[in-house]
């Protein structure tokens, strides 16, 4: 970056990292603060922990409560707020409001804060109406992808062409649609380890459509998900590797995959 | 009807192995989804209809007790007669109080979800009588001694195969075959159960919808089981719920369009009928008497509560059509008459949260069952909402208790989650590089995560957290 003077927040991007991406997979969040940049947006990263998703979802409302409140003085101030995750966006635009009652200043920030927050495809294609540039990926035309329609981003924020869009446009190739592409993977959180059985079944059945596709790359926008799918995938000796959308947006090489190393 | 809801976990575990059930729910679930999808699609201002029956019963419910008066008053003035029952065991009496006369002995049954609830079959078996259930599905896991596994299609975890089985042990005395044929089972079931509807002395059947300023009931169904249930003996009882109430006729045909769409992907089901008081002194066939049994079952009480939207349902079955916990695990899991989304919302309020802890959290929450409830219920809202109860009342485990305290104390400290989630990492990593095996850029096995490494592996994390990068990126620049 330039050692120009970074702009009032008012104008800058604040990226959500999401916990997920920032333990295990660090690469999707700087592919999504490099394709925020390349559209012009000044991208900050406030030292952050996590959304509540977990805690709500788990019944825990007076803790995802606490949580919300520090994200809220956290992030209020930026113009947008973006996540490269479907779930931990529609937490904030979406649910944040049900924890407080309607007609107090808390549920009024919360409406204000959802009204930023962005998942990262929709921030790209529907705020920046960002059209990216083709890149030459040697074995792009070959390859076969497919793309699992994480739930929260579908159901919850509308997100299906805005990736779809993204990846035509950088990639040139067209995803090759999986029958069951809407229906849930399996992971839903706490529910994989909660019922790893049914969690199980569920990824298998996910699987299937991914081997109907003939997918040689599954895409998706939920590292949740991905890696659910992707740790199945691996443990039945499939080829299939699995990769977060915005990974294949970006200039550089994508490398391993999710669960793969050099 | 016995509720085994606590056991979810291990009947679901055990429901994973069946490989009949797998087929049987296989082929269910794809014929149900395209078949809905198309019929949807069909009608042009489905989301209208939506949303036009979603208001008409919150509407009801806030006025249930003017609708259902008036629903009775209209019963009376056809000449038939109403029974209130606050709880099972009244469905129950008050059915044998209308069954107990001399020349009573066989009963015919359409298909009723509402008489499940109490094991109604086992009352009037358990005091002499013989139960037929008329609707197929019914019929066979009648034979087979079990109980429905989807609301609307009660045996769809047979396979015909098991069906041909039990038709065989049940029918061959009475001089039938063997058949095999989907057509050949059929025929058989029409031809016994034909026998049983000319000799019935009363019939009992469900409703879908209570029709409040005519007095009628509104039955659908696709066998035609529910007609002769209800016009071949002298007697029609309808076992019933508080909640199937709505105003008017031009209601009706508004829950119409959505109910046979929404249930099987047909644009209207085989049978629509109305009945309307027992059969006037011109009607050529007809009960003598008609009987409609109004149950509540804790349901007013539900009513008052941050759920009352579930009684909005109309029992399609779309939610468990939709739902890939249920297409996994199939009805019987759910250890109670309403499996699925709508049984895991029903069933705790309906037999005690205590009862089914289990049920709340079966859900991915992946909202598929909302988009497709022709009534627009939350139903993932919903189980959040059960388990925000859970918590409160300290019902959850010690494990996720003590997790959530210790991860919310972590979460709410950026230093020291930074340094937490920084430890964590260097751990995996650590492990990683301890390991060969795991070398390949996954775990296969992580202590204290079993349940994730049993069937999965789980990547080894980048070098740092993202956030100690970025940091050092900032300093950098």
């Amino acid at each position: 970056m330039s050692a120009t003077a970074s702009p009032p927040k008012t104008e800058q991007v604040a990226l959500l990292v999401t916990c997920l991406s920032d333990l295990f997979r660090p690469q999707i969040a700087h592919a999504a603060v490099e394709l925020i940049e390349k559209f012009g947006y000044w991208v900050d990263v406030p030292r952050q922990t996590c959304c509540g998703q977990p805690a709500f979802n788990a019944g825990e409302k007076d803790k995802t409560r606490i949580l919300a409140e520090n994200m809220i003085s956290l992030f209020e101030s930026y113009r947008y707020v973006i996540a490269p995750s479907g779930s931990c966006a529609a937490t904030i635009k979406v649910h944040y409001p049900e924890l407080f009652s309607e007609g107090s200043p808390e549920h009024e920030q919360c409406m204000k804060l959802g009204e930023k927050t962005h998942e990262l495809s929709g921030f790209l294609v529907d705020v920046a109406k960002a059209a990216l540039e083709k890149k030459s990926l040697p074995d792009a035309r070959s390859m076969r992808i497919a793309y699992h329609d994480s739930c929260s981003g579908l159901r919850e924020l509308g997100i299906r062409s805005q990736p779809r869009k993204l990846l035509g446009d950088r990639l040139g190739v067209d995803i090759s649609e999986m029958s069951n592409s809407e229906v849930c993977c399996g992971f839903g959180g706490l529910f994989c380890v909660k019922y790893p059985e049914i969690s199980t079944r569920m990824v298998d059945n996910k699987i299937v459509g991914i081997e109907k596709a003939e997918a040689d790359v599954l895409l998706g926008g939920d590292l949740g998900c991905l890696m659910n799918i992707a740790g199945r995938l691996r443990r039945l000796g499939s080829e299939t590797r699995v990769y977060h959308y915005a990974e294949l947006l970006t200039d550089s090489d994508p490398g391993p995959a999710i669960g793969y190393q050099k | 009807m016995q509720v085994t809801s606590r056991y979810f976990r291990t009947t679901a575990r055990e429901a994973l192995l069946d490989e009949d059930l797998r087929a049987a729910m296989g082929r269910a679930e794809g014929g149900f989804i395209d078949t809905r999808k198309m019929a949807v699609e069909e009608l042009e201002n489905f989301e209208e209809y939506r949303e036009f029956a979603r208001k008409t019963k919150n509407h009801v419910l806030a006025h249930l007790d003017y609708y259902l008066t008036q629903f009775e008053s209209n019963v009376l003035a056809s000449g038939g007669q109403v029974h209130w029952a606050g709880n099972g065991e009244e469905v129950n009496r008050i059915v044998l109080d209308i069954c107990r006369r001399p020349d009573i002995r066989k009963i015919t049954k359409g298909k009723s979800m509402v008489s499940e609830e109490s094991a109604l079959n086992a009352g009037l078996e358990a005091a002499g009588f013989e139960v037929v259930e008329t609707d197929l599905g019914e019929y066979i896991i009648q034979l087979a001694r079990e109980t429905p596994s989807h609301i609307i299609a009660p045996a769809v975890h047979k396979t015909r195969q098991a069906v041909t089985d039990l038709f065989d042990e049940h029918h061959r005395e009475a001089g039938y075959s063997r058949v095999v044929e989907r057509l050949d089972i059929v025929n058989q079931a029409r031809q016994v159960l034909r026998d049983h509807f000319c000799t019935a002395d009363v019939g009992i059947t469900g409703a879908n919808f209570l029709i409040a300023d005519t007095g009628s009931i509104a039955l659908i169904t696709n066998e035609g089981n529910g007609d002769l249930t209800a016009n071949l003996p002298n007697i029609h009882v309808v076992v019933t719920s508080i909640e199937k109430v709505i105003p008017d006729m031009l209601a009706l045909g508004g829950f119409l369009r959505l109910l046979g769409r929404s249930a099987t992907g047909q644009i209207m089901s085989v049978y629509t009928t109305l009945f309307n008081g027992p059969r006037r002194i011109d009607d050529l066939d007809g009960p003598e008497e008609f009987h409609v049994v109004l149950v509540d079952s804790g349901r007013s009480e539900i009513l008052g509560t941050q759920f009352r939207d579930i009684l909005r349902c109309i029992k399609c079955g779309a939610c468990m059509n939709h739902c890939p916990v249920y297409t996994s695990v199939g009805g019987h899991a759910y250890g109670w008459v309403y499996p699925g989304p709508m049984g895991s919302v029903l069933t705790p309020l309906m037999v005690g949260q205590k009862k089914a802890p289990d049920l709340p959290y079966a859900c991915t929450l992946n909202g598929r069952c909302k988009t497709v409830c022709p009534v627009m219920i939350p139903l993932p809202d919903l189980l959040r909402e059960h388990r925000n109860n859970l918590v409160e009342m300290g019902q959850t485990g010690v494990v996720q208790r003590w997790g959530m305290w210790l991860w919310s104390i972590v979460a709410r400290k950026p230093v020291l989650y930074s340094m937490m989630t920084s430890l964590y990492v260097l751990k995996l990593n650590l492990l990683a590089r301890m390991v060969p095996a795991f070398q390949r850029g996954s775990f296969k096995y992580i202590p204290m995560m079993g349940a994730w490494t049993s069937s999965r592996d789980f990547p080894v994390p980048q070098a740092s957290t993202f956030q100690s990068q970025w940091k050092k990126r900032a300093l950098h620049d």
